[in-house]
């Protein structure tokens, strides 16, 4: 069913009788495939936008291009630049604002702004009770009270129904601009990345893809210009500079992962400590697999293309990261290997242990989504 | 204020209780002796005092734990304590509880320039944290008022803030991993040196969690590159609405100042007096700070400077000198204690929506009059994070719970406008009754039930946050 006010979805959930499967579009179809009735969020329409207080409060169901159109008619954008998963993932539909909220999604920018989660003002929220629940609210500094809010932000539906969401928003820049050098060898793009992150420049994208280390710049057209300047100088090398729509589509790609996109092959998405992925990558090649490497945010977000077989290298990814920290998350598979294998990071028994009593809390009945995050 | 009477049966086992801690501390770890205990009694919030049953100090995270085990064995509630510049009463204790003290885990563990991150013992004070990676040319970005003498578990317990966190975010978006210790002794670790949570966001939840859900004592924190340079500029209005139509104005424009702090008469008076900043008297000032290579600088000033000229003001002046700069920053940065020479106050930490800020200033004022009771303004008008200073007489009966009424007044006028109680500083003990004012029971049970899967028995800090009320029963009260 569709609720299109939170007065029906809070309905819908006190009077679900068994499992549910909550979507926005259902353009992001990621984890353990649900058994359950689906549940769509139509809760439309933005219900406060204030420009000069860079904050958005809109219905959870919105479709993001609404927002985004909303935002772009007063020279704004959410700045963490939620990625698309459609081209990716082959899915249709529309995306929402409450299902990019619900799976704290991030683009390129995160490595200058933050992610989702760090936009996110405040929550309205149906539980697997019914019960609805406020949380944050639409100013910037907010401790007032536990941050029920960004605990929602990647639960991925599983805590609780997203009826409304309050965002900080940004000016959209004047000007951008792209560096780009070609560097095959994966250890040496992150290296430079990193040198590039330490600078004061404010570098607001940095990916190595397909062997070239991408370097973003946004800001009034004269501060573009100089850093432009000072970067290829701090950093040495030849470089090649992108502007403007040209730039824009660079990062489209990213963002979006498009060079996996409309390939055979499982995609996992990791998140490390930058200097870190090199390494994997080799690692995983020295077993003999067959891996694509995109790396985003300056090597903490890697990207893997690589065959379904052998539950897509499942064990040999899951040992990597626990010797090294951080998460994996099988983002595209066949629903066969998603029902085989953990999607997510498994937890550390202690933290699995406070995650199961927490979901326990918010849903007692175990209906939403259950199993999408794991058994 | 009201705190729940202290249970006579933990009383009645105080000194079984320091021995038992004193078997896993070092002896000067565990304070239990009249004069010592004092600089315990209370935090920033002074007006409030209650000497704790002891304090222990441990000095590695094996050490907290062992304290927290006997804690929990003896079911006794344990006050955590950064270096107790709580404004809200975080860490004011109760006389049946044991003080947690962090102030011994100072060390910096890790820094990784190339990964941008440092590792830190939670004690460590805010601003050595950025003194660690200074010379690198990094710093830490969140920074409170209190950022020489805070540490930086309190200010992940309140999710403490600052004056730059306009463009850099408060400590949620700069805290990547924690080591903590659970109620009942139990280690753990979330996050680490990368980006986002694996599992649930666990660390959003323990970040502003007032010491109620564990003991932080180590943190994993972003670093970033320190810019090419910084610079303010003092805009001086004849009225608190111009100025607050100015701040709209420059962010509508698509500037991101770092900082825009205001700050109202009788703080810039109080504050010249102190630290001879060289503020203009006038109604309302505005530092505005803008970061950048000199000529980004230049450019940012010449459209901010084009903005405020079109709101008349009647002082515009930009910083001509690193000293200067340092100046104006001292004299924002010491108001609270500028007022603190002159007057006994109270600090509010209300935010609002920015576009509310004249009506409020305006309420305020009026509201004070009615109150009989003067009101000073200085607070972060670029995110409408405000600090009304409610000045009254210590001395003199009934003018503190008149000065209470009138804060909480205010602060019911702030959630009435769209805003919140609290925008840095955190609930602690002062705000705690007033949550209703924000938040439904269904609000406040949904918070209270992530405390019961942390600290089933609500030993942690029991007593903060939650109206009394509300959480009695899980008090066992």
């Amino acid at each position: 069913m569709k609720a299109e006010t939170e007065a029906e979805l809070a309905e819908a959930l006190a009077g679900a009788d068994g499992p549910l499967r909550v979507m926005g579009g259902g353009t992001r179809d990621v984890g353990r495939p649900v058994a359950g009735a689906p549940l769509e969020v139509g809760v439309r329409g933005a219900r406060l936008y204030e420009p000069g207080a860079l904050t958005l409060v809109v219905g959870a169901g919105t479709p993001l291009a609404e927002v985004e159109a909303l935002l772009a008619g007063e020279g704004q954008r959410l700045a963490f630049e939620p990625m698309d998963h459609r081209l990716l993932l082959g899915t249709e539909g529309e995306p929402t604002i409450g299902g990019v909220v619900a799976a704290n999604v991030s683009g390129p920018r995160r490595v200058q702004v933050g992610a989702c989660r760090d936009f996110l003002l405040g929550v309205r929220f149906v539980d697997g009770r019914g019960q609805v629940i406020v949380n944050g609210g639409r100013v910037m500094k907010n401790v007032t009270g536990y941050d029920l809010s960004r605990l929602m932000a990647g639960s991925w539906g599983t805590l609780g129904v997203l009826s409304e969401v309050s965002l900080k928003v940004l000016a959209a820049p004047e000007a951008e601009a792209t560096l780009v050098a070609q560097v095959p060898e994966a250890a040496a793009g992150v290296a430079l990345m990193a040198r590039a992150l330490g600078t004061p420049y404010e570098v607001s994208g940095a990916a190595l893809a397909g062997g070239q280390v991408r370097l973003r710049l946004e800001g009034f057209g004269e501060s573009v210009a100089y850093r432009v300047g000072a970067l290829r100088q701090a950093l040495g090398g030849d470089w090649e500079e992108v502007e403007g729509a040209a730039s824009a589509a660079l990062w489209r790609e990213v963002r979006d992962v498009a060079p996996f996109a409309g390939r055979a092959g499982a995609v996992w998405r990791l998140s490390l400590k930058p200097s870190d992925g090199p390494g994997l990558l080799a690692a995983l090649e020295k077993r003999g697999l067959t891996v694509e490497a995109l790396f985003d945010w300056g090597g903490g977000l890697v990207w893997l293309l690589l065959d379904e077989a052998e539950d897509a290298a499942s064990a040999a990814i899951r040992g990597e990261i626990a010797r090294l920290g951080g998460h994996a998350t099988l983002v595209r598979g066949s629903r066969e290997l998603r029902e085989r294998v953990a999607v997510f990071q498994p937890q550390p028994a202690p933290l699995a242990a406070l995650e199961a009593q927490i979901k326990q809390k918010f849903d007692p009945r175990g209906i939403l989504n259950p199993g999408l995050r794991g058994r | 204020m009201y705190m729940p009477p202290a249970d006579p049966a933990i009383l009645a086992r105080k000194a079984q209780i320091i021995a038992r801690l004193r078997e896993v501390l070092p002896e000067d770890a565990v304070i239990d002796d009249g004069a010592a205990i004092r600089a315990y009694e209370c935090d920033g919030l002074a007006a409030y005092r209650c000497p704790p049953l002891c304090v222990a100090l441990p000095g590695s995270t094996e050490e907290v734990a062992e304290v927290m085990r006997i804690c929990a064995a003896e079911g006794v509630a344990v006050v955590p304590r950064g270096a107790g510049t709580s404004l809200a009463g975080g860490a004011l204790p109760s006389e049946d509880a044991v003080v947690l003290g962090v102030s011994r885990l100072t060390e910096v563990l890790e820094v990784d320039l190339d990964n941008r991150f440092i590792r830190v013992e939670a004690g460590r004070t805010n601003l050595s944290v950025t003194g660690a990676v200074e010379e690198a040319g990094f710093f830490y970005a969140p920074d409170p008022s209190s950022q020489l003498a805070c540490a930086i578990a309190g200010n992940i317990a309140m999710n403490s803030g600052g004056a730059h966190c306009l463009k850099y975010g408060v400590t949620t978006n700069n805290l990547m991993g924690v080591k903590m210790v659970l109620a009942d002794g139990e280690v753990i670790e979330i996050g680490g040196p990368y980006s986002d949570a694996g599992g649930l966001d666990l660390l959003a939840l323990i970040c502003g969690s007032e010491g109620q859900l564990g003991i932080v004592t180590e943190a994993t924190l972003r670093i970033l590159p320190k810019p090419e340079g910084a610079r303010p500029v003092l805009i001086g209005f004849d009225s608190p609405e111009v100025a607050g139509a100015c701040v709209s104005d420059i962010i509508r424009s698509g500037l991101l100042p770092v900082a825009i702090e205001y700050m109202d008469r009788l703080c810039i008076r109080a504050s010249e007096a102190h630290a001879h900043s060289g503020y203009p008297d006038c109604e309302a000032m505005l530092i505005i700070e803008v970061e950048g290579s000199e000529a980004e600088i230049e450019a940012q000033m010449a459209r901010i400077k084009e903005i405020a000229r079109r709101h008349d003001p009647v002082e515009l002046r930009e910083s001509q000198s690193e000293e200067e700069s340092g100046r104006i920053w001292l004299g924002r940065k010491s108001a609270f204690g500028a007022i603190g020479r002159i007057n006994d106050y109270m600090c509010l930490d209300g935010t609002i929506p920015v576009s509310e800020l004249p009506h409020v200033l305006g309420r305020i004022g009026e509201m004070a009059a009615d109150y009989g009771l003067q009101v000073g303004n200085v607070f972060h008008a670029g995110d409408g994070n405000m600090h009304p200073l409610i000045l009254y007489d210590a001395n003199k009966p009934g003018d503190l719970e008149k000065c209470e009424a009138l804060g909480a007044d205010i602060l019911k006028l702030c959630v009435e406008v769209g805003g919140c109680l609290t925008g840095e500083h955190g609930v602690g003990v002062e705000k705690r009754e007033l949550m209703g004012a924000q938040f439904s029971d269904a609000d406040l049970e949904a918070q209270m039930r992530m405390k019961d899967v942390f600290d089933p028995a609500w030993r942690l800090n029991p007593t903060k946050v939650f109206p009394l009320e509300a959480s009695a029963v899980r008090r066992g009260g």
